[in-house]
């Protein structure tokens, strides 16, 4: 059994890459049973902290003390013997193994796997801990929150007793992030160190004893989360004060520019995934689509963007059908989309970033000319674009796979809304994004509300919708459960909708 | 002639067809580690020809068909090793120098000959072996159980492989740096350590799928004796989904198919023998088309496996 860490402490801890200083001079200090959370903005350095932490990574200067004696850490089966496990917010498993497969991966040293007697040491762990789960399901067969425990349990069942997890609820859904917070609130409390990386500042403050902060790779705070709030750890993490952005001016919509009538589609595994959907949405409006994800949100954003056949209903947009037309034809009738996965789906990751910001209209005037790429009109397109939408970016030929996922985001936002959409589907626009660039998301779709578009906004984060939508769909297992004005919208009547529960409104009230 | 087809040729049909399966599962098994591990080897056909010939010269020069058992393995490691050192160390695209291997294996095996051969020669190869009591069994005995020991060995090797793939420590490091290479990694398995080694293992069946042909059926070498097999042998891992069951089900219908093929043109059967030849390739052509599904594939197949690239 590997020593119990009661304390740990990294000091002066420096690590270069080419061109970034990421960590300059980080210290931290940990005890056991205190859970601490490592907070800043996406490129803050707290994920490479972590990797050094956890062996990935050698510093460039600095050290790690655990219990009072140095330690060199240079593999993360290293740190494992020393006690340190580490939840990678991309799940580390394998889909086609069992849990129990998965969590004896690389320890079994005798010939045959003996899943019997590992069976019996996981219920040890998810008995102790309250961590439901069976060892004989398949990882596909689990939910996203399902996965995390076992990474939990991988962890555990390798004896570590310093657990670090990046992002640890950016996948789930607010009742999962709930469970989480109070089973590691469990395990803090019988004696494990708990290191938490996030940039979502209502979680550290539920979870959190200590907070340490990070902006561009130096500690510039380090608080007990009883002596802050929430407003001042935004304002250390992004280094300005933050003005949340809200829906102002009226809503007054306009005329009916997406009507979706009845409509059902099915799922990638041929089941009823749209169970007769029907939406309005006009201009000068932002709808929100709230509802745990998986009830029907992805196939929602595909039939609008031609990009899923309809089994029966109807689409029209701007007045005219669309139904079941293919995506340049519902493109060219303007229709504008952010896809959940902006890396694969929003742009093509090798091209360059001119390549995609012009995407969509490469084949007509002003950007080609009897079929020729027309190089000085694109290029100084894009590079106005990049200026304006603040692009962080070497060059327009870099690849966009390079840039990080707030400036990929930033580079589809641009292609978008630069070609006056006439409606606008955005699936999950912000989900992994940092608060500077959440927060710029935001105004940039408030901008194009008040530009008459009209918005389909997909979003798990009821704090995102309430904040700039105008009504509020709930979507559970593909029906619309009941659309409100977002100033009905308090969290339990939309938890109760969330969870399937339609109830008449005398028993909410 | 009583009816088409008589209760002896059946069984002959039968026991033929037992026969003919064994380079089909020598070869696919191998490959069926080799794409568990994330690698799939093109090469296969090329290793066969290799090891047929290997197994036949190491025969032919010191009279002992066990000889060239050994012989044929240790040059199946060999061409294992090659592939493993392009595809894995090397991380070349998979296809192409599988297909590299496989001309490789071709040309190399047909020049040796030339050189040291030459014309037809015929060797002594294995003899059938009776297995007591069981081959006395009516029927089932001739069909099962008097064969020569390559065929008992791949047959073998059936649960064997299954029992190493789903039951060991081993086969389960396999299993998951086919799927989900960095999770392995994470973990301390060795991604390339694993693909060399099925690579290896995969590269040894094959050459002992092609040492069946020459010292085992033919007790000869002509070029391109493999006829297509180690190809065969491929698309019956994917007919098999992978698994060491599906591939037995592959391999004797399509040796069933061509079994009952050569019989209509040896014994003259009232059957259009245009059509008999065919047969077989029918049969694994439409099998495939019915049966071929991605969901069952090893998710991370002929994908190199590169440290920190993001998805």
């Amino acid at each position: 059994m590997v020593e119990k860490i009661k304390q740990l402490e990294m000091s002066g801890i420096t690590k270069r890459f080419p061109g970034v200083l990421s960590n300059n001079r980080v210290n931290i200090q940990l005890e056991a049973g205190e859970v601490l959370a490592i907070l800043g903005e996406n490129g803050a350095g707290k994920t490479t902290l972590m990797n050094i932490l956890y062996g990935l990574y050698q510093p460039d200067a600095g050290e790690i003390l655990l219990n009072g004696k140095q330690v060199r850490i240079n593999s993360p089966s290293e740190a494992i013997e020393l006690g340190i496990g580490m939840v990678h917010q991309h799940f580390m498993l394998v889909p086609t193994l069992t849990v129990c497969e998965n969590v004896i991966l690389g320890l079994s040293k005798r010939f045959f796997v003996d899943l019997k007697t590992a069976a019996k040491r996981i219920k040890e762990i998810t008995d102790r801990y309250g961590l439901a789960i069976n060892p004989d399901a398949f990882v596909w067969q689990l939910s996203v929150g399902e996965q995390q425990r076992v990474e939990i349990i991988k962890a555990l069942y390798r004896g570590a007793n310093l657990l670090i997890l990046d992002e640890p609820t950016a996948v789930l859904t607010p009742q999962e992030s709930n469970e989480l917070i109070l089973l590691l609130k469990n395990m803090a409390q019988q004696g494990n160190s708990i290191i938490l990386i996030s940039h979502k500042l209502n979680e550290v403050m539920a979870l959190s004893d200590r907070v340490t902060v990070l902006r561009d790779g130096v500690v510039c705070a380090n608080v007990k989360t009883q002596e802050t709030t929430q407003e001042e750890l935004a304002k250390l993490m992004v280094g300005r004060e933050m003005a949340p952005c809200r829906r102002e001016g009226k809503y007054s919509p306009g005329k009916i520019v997406l009507d979706l009538q009845q409509v059902h589609a099915k799922g990638d595994k041929g089941s009823e995934a749209l169970a007769g959907v029907s939406l309005q949405i006009k201009e000068n409006e932002i709808l929100g689509i709230a509802g745990v994800s998986g009830n029907g949100q992805k196939e929602l954003a595909e039939v609008i963007a031609g990009l899923r056949k309809l089994s029966s209903g109807n689409i029209f947009l701007n007045g005219q059908d669309s139904t079941n037309m293919s995506p340049a034809e519902i493109i060219e009738q303007g229709l504008g989309y952010i896809p959940e996965d902006r890396i694969h789906v929003g742009t093509i990751p090798s091209f360059s970033i001119w390549e995609n910001l012009i995407l969509k209209d490469h084949h007509r005037s002003p950007f080609a000319k009897y079929s020729l790429l027309q190089n000085r009109k694109i290029m100084s397109h894009s590079s106005s674009q990049v200026e304006k939408y603040g692009i962080k970016t070497p060059d327009l030929e870099t690849p966009t796979a390079r840039l990080s996922g707030g400036n990929i985001q930033r580079v589809v936002l641009a292609r978008e809304i630069t070609r006056n959409p006439v409606a606008l589907i955005a699936a999950y626009p912000t989900r992994g994004l940092d608060i500077g660039a959440t927060e710029y998301l935001h105004s940039k779709l408030l901008e194009a509300r008040s530009n008459g578009v009209g918005i389909l906004l997909i979003s798990e984060d009821l704090e995102e919708l309430t904040s700039i939508c105008d009504n509020i769909a709930v979507l559970y297992e593909g029906k619309i459960m009941k659309v409100i004005p977002v100033e009905q919208a308090d969290e339990r009547t939309m938890g109760l909708l969330m969870a399937g529960i339609a109830q008449d409104s005398q028993f909410l009230n | 002639m009583e009816g088409f087809m008589s209760i002896d040729i059946f069984i002959i049909i039968l026991a033929t067809g037992v026969r003919l399966a064994t380079p089909f599962l020598l070869a696919a098994l191998g490959e069926m580690f080799v794409q568990r591990s994330g690698v799939y080897n093109l090469g296969v056909e090329g290793i066969m020809m290799m090891g047929a010939f290997a197994g036949f010269f190491a025969t032919l020069q010191q009279g002992s068909p066990l000889l060239g058992i050994i012989v044929s393995l240790a040059i199946g490691a060999l061409m294992g090793l090659i592939m493993a050192f392009v595809s894995v160390t090397f991380k070349a695209e998979q296809g192409i120098s599988g297909i590299g291997l496989y001309m490789f294996g071709w040309g190399l095996s047909g020049l040796l000959f030339r050189l040291y051969v030459g014309g037809v020669t015929s060797i002594d190869g294995l003899k059938p072996i009776a297995i007591p009591m069981l081959s006395d069994i009516p029927l089932i005995g001739q069909v099962l159980f008097n064969h020569n020991v390559l065929v008992y060995t791949a047959f073998l090797l059936v649960p064997l492989s299954g029992i190493i793939l789903y039951k060991t420590s081993w086969g389960l490091n396999v299993r998951a740096v086919g799927n989900k290479p960095e999770a392995a990694d994470t973990l301390g398995v060795s991604v390339v350590k694993i693909r060399y080694q099925c690579l290896i293992v995969g590269g040894m069946l094959a050459a002992l799928a092609g040492a069946f042909l020459t010292i085992g059926q033919a007790n000869m070498y002509a070029d391109n004796i493999t006829a297509g097999r180690g190809f065969i042998a491929i698309a019956l891992v994917y007919f098999g989904r992978w698994s060491p069951w599906g591939i037995l089900l592959g391999s004797l219908l399509f040796s069933m198919a061509d079994s009952f093929q050569s019989m209509v043109q040896v014994l003259g059967i009232n059957f259009p023998y245009e059509l008999a030849v065919i047969l077989p390739y029918m049969v694994t052509i439409i099998a495939l088309a019915i049966s071929y599904g991605r969901v069952w594939a090893p998710a991370a197949l002929g994908k190199p496996y590169e440290r920190g690239t993001r998805g």
